[in-house]
């Protein structure tokens, strides 16, 4: 099986805080990995590493093979690395369906254009169809800034699955979403991952969602992995018990 | 299908023919002075224009009248230094000095954002403004320079150049209009308004929010440039003034008078903004400019989104001002 | 030998002037986040007031040393009259707002004050050199030098103390600078951030009056100078630091010394030399000299 991400001690402090401290890990094709961890343990940190939007102080970061360490966001972005964000980034005056025109058309290179229309037939097709996927309706035409935070965060996973990397990375995709509809919503993407193929990564606080959708689970704790498992083993393991789910 | 499509395109073009149709013939119907008006404050929509175009993605340019300086001043030291008169000519050298200089200085501006932007294109005018000022034995200093009515297309307009500079400068507006309404509605012109929203998700798709600035200030300059050089065609004098900091001011003012959800508010903008001066100069000349301030307070305060509020409530492009992301 | 003298006499006194005009205008930016197209206007009614008043004082027969508490009283009349008026009435309804408002409401402010001033002052050019004539010429290392421009950095100086130690020495400094770090926070640590933004605003207005009074015996006090002004003052506040007040000192030195030996030297260029450095500065260091920089969570 071909490594998608190679990560290799990387380390990161801000001040006293050490985000990321030797941190190493190794994710392949096809995978669907979970992360976990108290707040503060580095997850964030370990995408905005992966991505380039934070430099390590120490490290490297390979993707399929290549080293990308020191490349730009939008360099790690085209190579075919996606992220989403634990605060949902969305143009917030633009439709969700503007919204996912911008993805496509930045997938498809064509930005600097500003001769032809941005809505062609094509890719407002395009468009739709992918935001159905992910259960968009008759919430395409509405502005962004009005959308409930629930929408939000699924159009910024829309987004990022949009622009049809080999490698994705969801920071929390469901908080901010109620309980109640916490599996719906994973259901749904979990849906869409796997029909794709696409390699993920999902942070994710509640526990039971990674049991039920990760295939592995790394811990996080302090800017370190300290256990990295299928979740059936790991949930298993008393000390994790009691680190992670604060069990007695 | 075909057939149908052209029809509805024809359908969609018929209020624009309309209106163009209305302003060709307004010159027969107005005074001359009202129809100079109209001229320079066509002129002028372009340079506003400009403005407008960058401030959908936020970026505050204080120093257009850079590129109204440089559009007027190259059509008069073509005349001066290369003795050219045509028209035609003129409008392409200008466009051509204010693209350049755009491209050269877009190569720095496009890393500013917010004070930043507002203060390096300030500056960028006054270093300008500066030169045009003091190396007289080029400029003319102070004094400026007369520029000569060009000939259009060959034909020395004569009695009636007051009515040919208005066509020109019609044709020239329409022009700049219909192309900046297309980049408006292209994959780059929403990208304008992407950058505007969220500069971060712009670089996590994948594109290049600096690339993006580049181009936008790249329009906007050639548009300030042309606008410059219409206002030397019908004005016949220009002065170092155009590159002075209140003029860049005013363009602002002006953008944000008419505007800017839609290509025609600078338009809009632009001719109340100088019938309001007009009239206020006639009424009172040493209060025009408290009545022009007032008039900016009031806008400014109650109407931020410019007079095209009013007449379009619900403009596709919500104003970068009421979205909270950037703050 | 005496051009250098001339240079460093040239540029300390204009970087004083510099110094006066701008350090409001820097204080501010740095309170309320608002950079004041009006200052500049301010500085013109402070130019205005201090010769109106000095001239009636003058002509009063009084001793004619009087004039120069004069010229100070006028510029805190002018500070407390319109800082509170414009900060309330007008700057407060858009701190939260984008840059083009702000911008644009001070210069609504200012194209209002322009023709305010001429309503009061009428057109012609006002002149009551005597404050400038009165204290005559030093000979300084082999040049004559006039001693109203030592006065003039004397002015600034002690401005700038008085800054330093309100900000640096008293409690209300300890609350102002609270309320630069961080707004939301003073807010909600009981601070009452809208007292603190009047009277910061008003100060900075005192301060532009101040430099306007004290430039108004060196020029002949006409409509339009408001405009120079302002744009010069942007620039030192550039160079400086964006709100940062020692910044502003500096970058008042370094303009000021730069437009001197200009002037000896390429006269037509002593404005080109400013703008120049205003843009080179924003090119290599946006922040300013002494600025710092933010980077964004995300
Ligand atoms: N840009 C930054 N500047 C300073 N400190 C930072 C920055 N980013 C992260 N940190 C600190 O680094 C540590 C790790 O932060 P990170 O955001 O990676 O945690 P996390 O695991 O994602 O937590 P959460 O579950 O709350 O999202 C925290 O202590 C945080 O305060
Ligand atoms: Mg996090």
């Amino acid at each position: 099986m071909d490594v998608v991400l190679e990560a290799v001690g990387l380390a990161k402090s801000f001040g006293a805080v050490k985000a990321a401290d030797d941190l190493s890990v190794r994710i392949s094709s096809g995978q669907i990995v979970g992360i976990v961890g108290p707040n503060g343990s580095g997850k964030t940190t370990f995408l905005n590493l992966v991505t380039g939007y934070l430099s390590p102080a120490r490290g490297q970061i390979y993707y399929l093979g290549k080293e990308i360490t020191g490349l730009h966001p939008r360099q790690v972005t085209r190579l075919g690395v996606a992220r989403s964000f634990q605060v949902p980034q969305l143009y917030t005056s633009l439709t969700v369906l503007e919204n996912m025109l911008v993805a496509l058309v930045i997938r498809s290179g064509r930005q600097g254009d500003c001769w032809r229309a941005l809505r062609t037939r094509a890719r407002l097709a395009e468009a739709r169809r992918l935001l159905e996927k992910f259960g968009f309706g008759d919430e395409s035409g509405q502005v962004v800034r009005t959308l409930p935070e629930g929408g939000r965060k699924l159009l910024d996973v829309a987004l990022s699955f949009a622009l049809g990397p080999r490698l994705l990375l969801l920071d929390e995709p469901t908080s901010g979403v109620s309980a109640a509809e916490k599996f719906r919503v994973m259901d749904t993407l979990i849906g869409v991952i796997r029909e794709s193929g696409v390699t993920s990564v999902f942070v994710e606080h509640d526990m039971d969602v990674v049991q039920r959708y990760a295939e592995r689970v790394l811990v996080f704790s302090e800017g370190r992995i300290i256990a990295d498992d299928p979740p059936g083993a790991l949930f298993a393991d008393p000390i994790v018990r009691r680190y992670i789910l604060g069990e007695e | 299908m075909r057939g149908a499509q052209v029809s509805r395109t024809l359908a969609g073009a018929a209020p624009w023919l309309a209106v163009l149709l209305a302003l060709a013939i307004l010159p027969r119907l107005l005074p001359d002075w009202l129809g100079f008006l109209l001229t320079v404050a066509f002129a002028k929509a372009l340079v506003v224009l400009g403005v407008a175009v960058l401030l959908r993605s936020n970026l505050v340019s204080f120093g257009h009248g850079l590129y109204f300086a440089a559009g007027a001043y190259t059509v008069g030291f073509a005349a001066k230094w290369l003795h050219l008169r045509e028209a035609v000519l003129l409008i392409f050298g200008a466009v051509v000095v204010s693209g350049a200089l755009a491209a050269l200085l877009g190569l720095f501006l496009a890393r500013y954002r917010g004070i930043f932007f507002g203060m390096l294109t300030l500056a960028f005018s006054m270093i300008l403004y500066s030169l045009l000022l003091r190396l007289y034995w080029l400029t003319g200093g102070t004094d400026g320079m007369v520029t000569a009515p060009p000939t259009i297309l060959g034909v020395v307009p004569g009695a009636a150049a007051g009515r040919a500079h208005y066509y020109l400068t019609l044709v020239c507006l329409a022009l700049a209009l219909a192309l900046t309404r297309r980049w408006l509605g292209s994959p780059l012109g929403y990208l304008a308004s992407a950058i505007r929203d969220n500069e971060i998700r712009v670089e996590y798709m994948g594109a290049s929010v600096r690339q993006g600035i580049y181009r936008t200030y790249l329009l906007s300059g050639v548009l300030g440039g042309l606008g410059g050089c219409l206002v030397a065609f019908s004005v016949g004098h220009i002065a170092p003034e155009f590159s002075y900091w209140t003029q860049s001011g005013d363009f602002v003012f002006v953008t944000v008078l008419g505007g800017y959800a839609s290509v025609f508010a600078p338009v809009m903008g632009s001719v109340v903004f100088e019938l309001v001066r007009n009239y206020a100069y006639a009424l009172s000349p040493y209060t025009w400019q408290m009545s022009l301030g007032a008039i900016l307070l009031l806008i400014v305060l109650f109407l931020p989104r410019g007079l095209w509020s009013l007449l379009a409530p619900r403009a596709p492009v919500s104003s970068p001002w009421t979205s909270s992301s950037r703050r | 030998m005496d051009t250098l003298t001339l240079i460093l006499l040239d540029g300390i006194a204009f970087a004083s002037w510099l110094f006066l005009v701008s350090a409001g205008l820097t204080f501010a930016y740095g309170v309320l986040r608002i950079l004041n197209i009006a200052h500049g206007s301010l500085y013109a009614i402070g130019a205005y007031t201090g010769a109106t008043l000095a001239g009636l004082v003058l002509h009063s027969g009084a001793n004619p040393f009087l004039a120069y508490p004069v010229l100070v009283g006028a510029a805190l009349l002018v500070g407390l009259a319109l800082g509170p008026l414009l900060e309330r009435g007008f700057l407060r309804r858009v701190y939260d707002q984008e840059e083009v408002i702000t911008l644009l409401l001070t210069f609504a402010i200012f194209l209002i004050l322009e023709d305010g001033m001429k309503l009061v002052w009428g057109v012609s050019p006002i002149i009551v050199a005597e404050p400038y004539a009165l204290l005559g010429q030093l000979p300084l290392a082999g040049v004559t030098y006039p001693v109203y421009s030592f006065l003039l950095t004397g002015v600034a100086i002690v401005a700038g103390l008085a800054l330093w130690v309100v900000i640096d020495r008293t409690r209300f400094g300890k609350l102002i600078t609270s309320v630069i770090h961080d707004r939301e926070i003073s807010a909600a640590l009981g601070v009452n951030v809208p007292r603190i933004c009047t009277v910061a605003f008003t100060g900075a207005a005192m301060l532009a009056a101040l430099g306007g009074a004290f430039t108004a015996p060196m020029v002949s006090v006409t409509p339009g100078i408001s405009a120079d002004v302002i744009v010069l003052a942007f620039a030192v506040t550039v160079i400086g630091g964006l709100g940062n007040i020692s910044g502003g000192a500096i970058g008042a030195l370094l303009v000021g010394l730069l437009r001197a030996t200009a002037i000896q030297f390429f006269p037509a260029l002593d404005l080109f030399v400013v703008y120049a450095l205003m843009a080179v500065i924003l090119l290599v260091r946006p922040e300013g000299l002494f600025g710092g920089v933010e980077v964004r969570r995300i």
